[in-house]
């Protein structure tokens, strides 16, 4: 859905897209110790493959971002991991691009991690009720963000892009009712069985136990 | 055909793509797919195409694969091909009811998807038969963060054994009659397989970094060497750089 291909966006657009990443990935890698590196990696590796399933929905099925559960268990690791699952799904099913590689990553891993820092202190002490809805409303504003920056992203690069960008708004809504719902579930079912998937206190990439 | 041949000519008749540098293969790969993002012009891009396929063939990548790829095509790349023609202003071309395509719209539609499918083509061929072990080490010889690196290694490695995890609780949920049917419970399944899944993952990941510790893990892991650059990566960058340049003048004069 957000997998922009290459040959679509303008120069400055890849590069701003680029840019961002990088600061991102930077700041992610140096909180990211080697007593981290396994933890986060293999959270990365069970979120990528959780985006791979086709979840069915009405007459289609969708594949899941997931970006506000990385964010809120992850935190800003989930940039670089966003960007690996993004690399490694060019390389495998040629979906994405390589020069847009940058601004998926952004559109992608941003509002998740966004939404991480403001919900997560939130998650870590809320009810099972109250984190499941927190959780859902979290997603849909990470999705909904995600969809922003798509559309962002092709109205910056192409004035004749305008009017499909728009329609393109909307046909991000499929998605951000299912990823609102599975991920409330989701969060409703690590709240009972794993709590500590999601750090207490300030997020940082999954705090020591 | 002669322009078919840029890309290849100066490649001996056994050329084999794997005997190449990983680097190499990765570098000119984000060369070509630079160039053509930066081409305008459908006869550039068409001659770009041809040498993206010629690329492919010479590489030996089966092309129902490539076909599966280009074909695969992401629901928004649709909406904005179909609107395209539709929605920009000029000389109509077709009508239909109060719809028209103009001939400017269809142009810029069709400039588009060639230029995306140059693109899928030349990653295709030159990084598609790249194991991603291979292609981590030749990032990491490239100068990304070592850090980067081990994330694409243990991603790639995990992804595969939580993909057979995932199908065998699929499996499970099956076996209890879960039909996959649209609506809330099948979500609210889909939450707990997700949510099942990271709580496995975060138990494989304790085991995982004990088991590194007890190693002696000091936050680097040696990366597999594989050969270096050699005259062959040396011919072919030169190839790929001539077509890059080639491209982009044939865009500029067209």
């Amino acid at each position: 859905m957000a997998h922009i291909p290459d040959g679509v966006l303008s120069p400055p657009v890849l590069i701003g897209g680029w840019a961002v990443a990088a600061i991102g990935v930077g700041l992610a890698l140096r909180r990211l110790d080697e007593s981290r590196i396994a933890r986060t990696a293999i959270l990365s590796a069970a979120f990528f493959t959780v985006s791979l399933l086709m979840i069915p929905l009405g007459p289609t099925s969708v594949h899941l971002l997931l970006s506000a559960l990385m964010g809120l268990s992850i935190g800003i690791a989930a940039i670089p991991a966003v960007m690996v699952a993004l690399a490694l799904q060019m390389l495998l099913f040629g979906v994405g691009g390589l020069t847009t590689l940058g601004i998926n990553t952004v559109n992608i891993a941003l509002p998740g991690v966004l939404i991480g820092l403001l919900a997560g202190p939130w998650i870590s002490r809320l009810s099972v009720p109250q984190a499941m809805l927190a959780g859902g409303l979290a997603a849909a504003g990470a999705v909904a963000l995600t969809a922003g920056g798509v559309v962002l992203a092709l109205l910056l690069s192409h004035s004749a892009y305008s009017v499909s960008a728009q329609v393109l708004g909307i046909t991000y809504v499929p998605l951000l009712l299912a990823e609102a719902l599975v991920t409330a579930f989701a969060v409703g079912f690590l709240k009972r069985v794993k709590p500590e998937v999601f750090p207490a206190g300030l997020p940082r990439p999954l705090a020591a136990e | 055909m002669s322009i078919t041949t840029v890309t290849t000519d100066s490649e001996s008749p056994r050329f084999r793509l794997e005997a190449l540098d990983p680097r190499t293969r990765v570098l000119s790969a984000t060369a070509l797919v630079i160039a053509v993002v930066a081409l305008n012009s459908p006869a550039a891009l068409c001659l770009a195409l041809a040498g993206a396929l010629a690329l492919a063939a010479a590489a030996h990548r089966s092309l129902a694969g490539l076909g599966r790829r280009l074909l695969h095509i992401e629901g928004f790349l649709l909406v904005l091909l179909v609107l395209l023609p539709l929605t920009t202003p000029g000389t109509p071309l077709i009508a239909v009811g109060p719809l028209a395509a103009s001939s400017e719209g269809l142009m810029l539609a069709l400039t588009l998807a060639l230029r995306i499918a140059v693109c899928v083509t030349a990653v295709f061929a030159l990084l598609g038969s790249l194991d991603p072990v291979r292609l981590g080490a030749a990032l990491g010889r490239l100068g990304l963060p070592a850090r980067l690196v081990q994330l694409l290694l243990f991603v790639s490695r995990y992804s595969t054994i939580f993909r057979t995890e995932a199908r065998r609780l699929v499996e499970a949920m099956r076996a209890r009659g879960f039909t996959g049917r649209p609506g809330l419970h099948s979500l609210r399944s889909y939450g707990n397989l997700a949510g099942m899944l990271l709580v496995r993952a975060l138990e494989r990941a304790e085991r995982v970094d004990a088991a590194m510790r007890c190693r002696g893990f000091s936050g680097r892991l040696p990366l597999s060497e594989s050969g270096g650059w050699g005259r062959g990566d040396a011919l072919f960058g030169a190839a790929v750089a001539g077509a890059a340049l080639l491209l982009l003048a044939a865009d500029r004069l067209a």
